[in-house]
């Protein structure tokens, strides 16, 4: 029944779910074995932890065996009175230990209670930490405090005065340091055992590899961009099975935060299973855009005037200059430009820090709101690495401006989504030309796309329109898609093109899963033996 | 010039430099610092509250280690008061920070004048019996107080003061008042000016909704013996009107007309909210009145004086499509009814003062002003004695909770908040929580003891035992009185948020109990 626990864990955790297994296996049967080995590994924690693990390691959840336990250490009255089966008064972990060794009726379905759920957590779970602003400070701050310690943290902002009125792991004296190697650094001195790994630099900068090694991903963003590229990421380590349904192996659960002054959400997301972010993008309120001829020609308000200063009267000043929204020599000269612009219409109210505000697009923030919705993120995510409690599903919103409101929807996911839905599974030989492949999905029952554009990875593999760009691309048309694919032997393709329904012709974007079933000239690394 | 690079510039924005000048001069008092009380520190420190002053009367024990950031391994053994206070010190060097190295329930009971000179006592884990008695205290002592408890995947924020009175309430969707129904004889003037059958299309689609409106319905009113469109098929035929009235399709000002042509039919006067505080009977001052009152007694005499039936004007208006110097004037219109209210409402408020024996001028013109440019959202918090509402709760409601779906488990859950404190009473422990090795004999037997105390409140309060989730039971004695961090981070910064808007007298507090569901987070604020 332990292989359960980590069963559970693991089937979200790990790929490499049979050497762990093995590995406890063998733990479990050498008790004496384990118990140096957490002396070892944990001497700056739970200092009372290997005089349990001798008991704790051979637990079984069987209430005979857990009296005789417990009357045998109450006839003891030695050092083993001191055992407990389950957790340690006054260790470090006490009460968390509660929460992972002790069984309940409101508990995810695999949860399995031992002391082992906390020690796997700590060795196995991985967790990314996306961001390392107001929500990843907290983000890090509460997982470090829950048990995780495999965490890593990539941000490629740097330390700005402004955030330090809710940014806590930094200081005055930190401006102008990286966001993350600084977060990652406090926290580890704070919380000892835990190991985070700062990267500074932009979230693009990592490949897939680098994102599948997380069991887990926590998203502390500010961007709809930043988290679409993210989710992309995500779902395309999404698998299906025949009847198109996702791996549970496969999919790598998120949680993610967002929040404006008192307001916030908070979601959990099990790509494949429940909505992605793209599914449910109309969630995010369109931004503000003013038309252009009301700023050139009818102003009425302040942001208006600021809106003109920055976006036409500074092109035709500075020619060719770009504007710099983080110089503040520029920033003046749009807050004067604004001045003058609301003065001329009599207009009220420009500011320099409304001019700041709308140039940036700032959005006012709190560290409250930002505590609470990453404490929830946080929570959630233990809950899915340890089935402790029942979960969230799948969005919290919250509103603390009037009074306070808390609701949880239970959103649906969208199985047409071109991100993490299944799309069209197509098995191809590798030596089909984009030019077969083109003509190929105009025929195919479930697409029947004519005229299509073909992307991959972002990249245009044939785009119809405009010509310089079909130009440009025409001479793939004859070339394999394998090759085009970088000779991967699996891989998602998109298609954009007409499709005819009930007599009229709509435009549509369709996501198609390419799998290549015969390698005609062995140059890639698989088996083809079975083929031949 | 620019303003300096401010280090709360993101906060600024949303309570202004008024609500931070009140955060910076508040003396904030925190008893028990474990991550709760930590964590709600942090948020206020770091928002540059004026002091804070730590009471907690243990020492750093390894566990603590397990859920409190402010605290590290060098810390054991020391004050936690004292190591919490250096390191929240840490956020913020404008924060004055000290500490108290006492058990926050022997300060309760052998120096209750000690929370007088706090603006605000934040008071976490404190179990009911201290809670209790320092709930009179700070009643007493017009000490605002502020409970929060993390107990498990479960916990509970409450406010606990007299009455707090809020001018700028800042709601988030509030329909703007534009006095369509009802246009008073300037606008009505400026509309007279503009029309709407211009032949320059430039200026046909830039005329602005508000006029639009207002000219439609003076026009319909002619033809429908003076009543403005009500029922339904009415509005659908004014909406006609507004329609054919469009030269192009793109008109945008018609678009918004149509959109807002409901504010034409909208009835007049008060909301019921602000019939209500008008109606309080507090709004007979005399000369101990708060000020709030005073204004609110102001206010009822405008609105069943020169304000005939309605408000002062707000005096501001939306954005809309619209030629510069048409919207400009329209502000000038609105702006101007709204100092004349203003005005009105001033004279009757010096008047008050002197009638009650105050110095005419002691409300300051600005306050005078936002509070009529706040009016129609003005808004009155009240709170029960927490005694109270434990010896005597509002019935309904408790029954309406435990039937309904969405609140039955916060509902079980504030019922067990209160007996996991009445079995320490009895059993020096909470249930679940033991010392070492524990069995399953042990726990069913915690867990029968909490059911029978837990039955026993609700029956005490003439309600059903058999409401009571054995679910709800068991977790409770599992969570053995555990202080989870994450859970202690979300109590705490719902406790800071509420601290925040009770010191800056802006946007609205919590009424009610808050209550923490951990488990599937619906969370639930109660009113009993």
């Amino acid at each position: 029944m332990a292989t359960t626990i980590r069963g559970h864990m693991m089937s979200f955790i790990d790929k490499n779910k049979k050497i762990i297994h093995t590995l406890l296996t063998s733990v479990r049967l050498k008790p004496t074995q384990r118990k140096e080995e957490e002396e070892e590994e944990e001497d700056d924690d739970d200092p009372s932890s290997s005089s349990s693990s001798s008991s704790s390691a051979n637990h079984k959840d069987d209430d005979k065996q857990q009296n005789q336990d417990r009357n045998q250490s109450q006839e003891n009255k030695g050092s083993a009175a001191m055992a407990s089966p389950t957790e340690q008064q006054g260790s470090r972990w006490r009460d968390l230990d509660k929460l992972l060794a002790r069984p309940g009726n409101l508990v995810g379905s695999n949860f399995e209670p031992s002391p082992q759920l906390k020690q796997d957590l700590q060795e196995y779970a991985k967790v990314l930490v996306v961001g390392a602003g107001g929500l990843g400070c907290e983000l890090l701050k509460d997982l470090a405090l829950m048990g995780f310690r495999q965490i890593e943290v990539i941000d490629m902002d740097t330390i700005e005065v402004s955030n330090l009125n809710r940014q806590f792991l930094f200081r005055l004296q930190d401006v102008g340091k990286p966001k993350a190697e600084v977060a990652a650094m406090r926290v580890m001195e704070r919380v000892s055992g835990v190991n985070i790994v700062p990267h500074f630099c932009r979230i693009e900068d990592k490949d897939l590899d680098f994102y599948s090694q997380f069991n887990i991903i926590a998203l502390g963003l500010d961007s709809i961009e930043a988290r679409s590229y993210i989710n992309g990421v995500v779902c395309s380590f999404l698998e299906y099975d025949a009847d198109d349904n996702a791996l549970e192996a496969s999919i790598k659960p998120m949680v993610d935060g967002g929040t404006e002054g008192f307001k916030g959400h908070a979601r959990v997301i099990l790509p494949g299973l429940t909505p992605c972010f793209e599914c449910t993008i109309w969630l995010f309120p369109p931004q503000v855009k003013y038309p252009l001829c009301t700023l050139a020609e009818t102003p009425r308000t302040a942001a208006h005037c600021i809106e003109y200063a920055h976006l036409i009267k500074w092109g035709e000043v500075h020619s060719g200059k770009p504007f710099d929204p983080d110089d503040p020599e520029h920033m003046q000269w749009v807050y004067a430009e604004a001045v003058k612009r609301a003065e001329l219409f009599g207009i009220t109210g420009v500011t320099y820090s409304l001019t700041q505000g709308v140039v940036k697009n700032i959005i006012p923030a709190i560290a409250s709101t930002n505590a609470i919705v990453s404490a929830a993120c946080a929570l959630e995510a233990l809950k899915i690495a340890t089935a402790c409690s029942q979960t969230m599903s799948n969005y919290l919103t919250y509103n603390g401006q009037e009074g306070l409101h808390t609701k949880v929807t239970e959103f649906v996911k969208d199985n047409d989504c071109l991100v993490c839905g299944p799309g069209v599974l197509i098995e191809l030989d590798s030596s089909v030309t984009l030019q077969e492949f083109i003509e190929l999905i105009g025929e195919h029952p479930k697409l029947l796309l004519s005229k299509p554009s073909v992307t991959y990875r972002g990249e245009n593999l044939y785009m119809q329109a405009p010509p310089v760009l079909e130009e440009m691309t025409r001479s793939n048309l004859q070339k394999p898609l394998y090759d085009l694919m970088h000779k991967l032997s699996y891989g998602i393709i998109h298609a954009n093109g007409m499709t005819r329904a009930n007599e009229i012709t709509t435009s549509c974007l369709k996501k198609i899963r390419i799998s290549f079933k015969v390698i005609a000239d062995g140059v890639t690394d698989m088996d083809t033996a079975g083929g031949a | 010039m620019a303003e300096p690079k401010n280090k709360y510039d993101r906060q600024l924005r949303i309570w202004g430099e008024q609500g931070q000048a009140a955060l910076e001069k508040a003396s904030i008092c925190l008893l028990n610092c474990g991550p709760t009380g930590s964590d709600t520190l942090k948020n206020l420190v770091l928002g540059g509250i004026g002091s804070i002053t730590v009471v907690d009367g243990s020492k750093v024990e390894e566990s603590d280690l397990g859920n409190n950031f402010m605290v590290d391994v060098k810390s054991v053994g020391q004050s936690k008061a004292k190591c919490v206070c250096s390191f929240l010190q840490e956020l913020n060097d404008a924060v004055k920070a000290k500490f108290v190295e006492e058990f926050p329930e022997d300060l309760i009971d052998r120096n209750p004048s000690f929370f007088k000179q706090f603006t605000l006592v934040i008071a976490t884990q404190l179990q009911e019996k201290s809670m209790l008695k320092l709930d009179k205290i700070c009643r007493d002592a017009n000490t605002m107080l502020v409970i929060a408890r993390s107990y498990g995947l479960t916990g509970f924020v409450r406010i606990s003061l007299k009455e707090h009175d809020v001018i700028e309430s800042k709601p988030d969707h509030f329909l703007d008042v534009l006095r369509l129904n009802n246009p008073w004889p300037e606008l009505k003037q400026f509309s007279e000016t503009i029309d709407l059958n211009v032949t320059d299309p430039v200026v046909h689609k830039h005329t602005p909704y508000v006029v639009i409106l207002v000219k439609m319905a003076e026009e319909w009113a002619k033809t429908h013996s003076g009543c403005l469109p009500s029922t339904r098929e009415e509005k659908k035929e004014f909406k006609d009107l507004l329609k054919a009235k469009m030269l192009a399709s793109d008109e945008d000002n018609y678009k918004e007309a149509i959109e807002a042509s409901f504010k034409v039919s909208t009835p007049r006067g008060i909301s019921s909210n602000l019939r209500q505080i008008i109606s309080d009977s507090l709004v007979e001052v005399d000369s101990t009145s708060p000020d709030f009152w005073i204004l609110v007694a102001a206010l009822k005499e405008f609105i069943e004086n020169e304000g005939d039936g309605e408000p002062p004007l707000e005096g501001s208006i939306p954005d809309m499509t619209s030629l510069t110097e048409y919207y400009i004037s329209l502000q000038k219109i609105y702006q101007a009814k709204a100092e004349a209210d203003f005005l009105a409402i001033e004279q009757r408020v010096r008047s008050i003062l002197k009638r009650i024996g105050r110095d005419p001028s002691s409300i300051s013109k600005t306050t005078i002003k936002n509070f009529c440019r706040n009016a129609r959202k003005l808004t009155v918090c009240r709170y029960r004695l927490i005694e109270d509402e434990f010896n005597s709760p509002n019935l309904s409601e408790f029954q309406k909770y435990f039937t309904d779906e969405d609140y039955s488990t916060a509902v079980g859950f504030y019922i067990l908040l209160r007996a996991v404190d009445r079995f320490a009473t009895v059993y020096n422990r909470f249930p679940g929580m033991f010392d070492g090795s524990w069995s399953y004999r042990e726990m069913d037997e915690d867990i029968s003891r909490l059911k029978t105390i837990g039955v026993g409140l609700l029956s005490d309060l003439g309600c059903n035992g058999s409401y009571l989730s054995e679910d709800l039971i068991n977790e409770m004695c599992r969570y053995g009185g555990a202080e989870l961090h994450t859970v202690a981070a979300f109590i705490g910064g719902i406790a800071a948020q509420e601290v925040i808007k009770l010191i800056t007298k802006q946007f609205v507090p919590m009424c009610g109990t808050f209550i923490f569901n951990g488990i599937d987070q619906k969370s639930q604020l109660l009113t009993l």
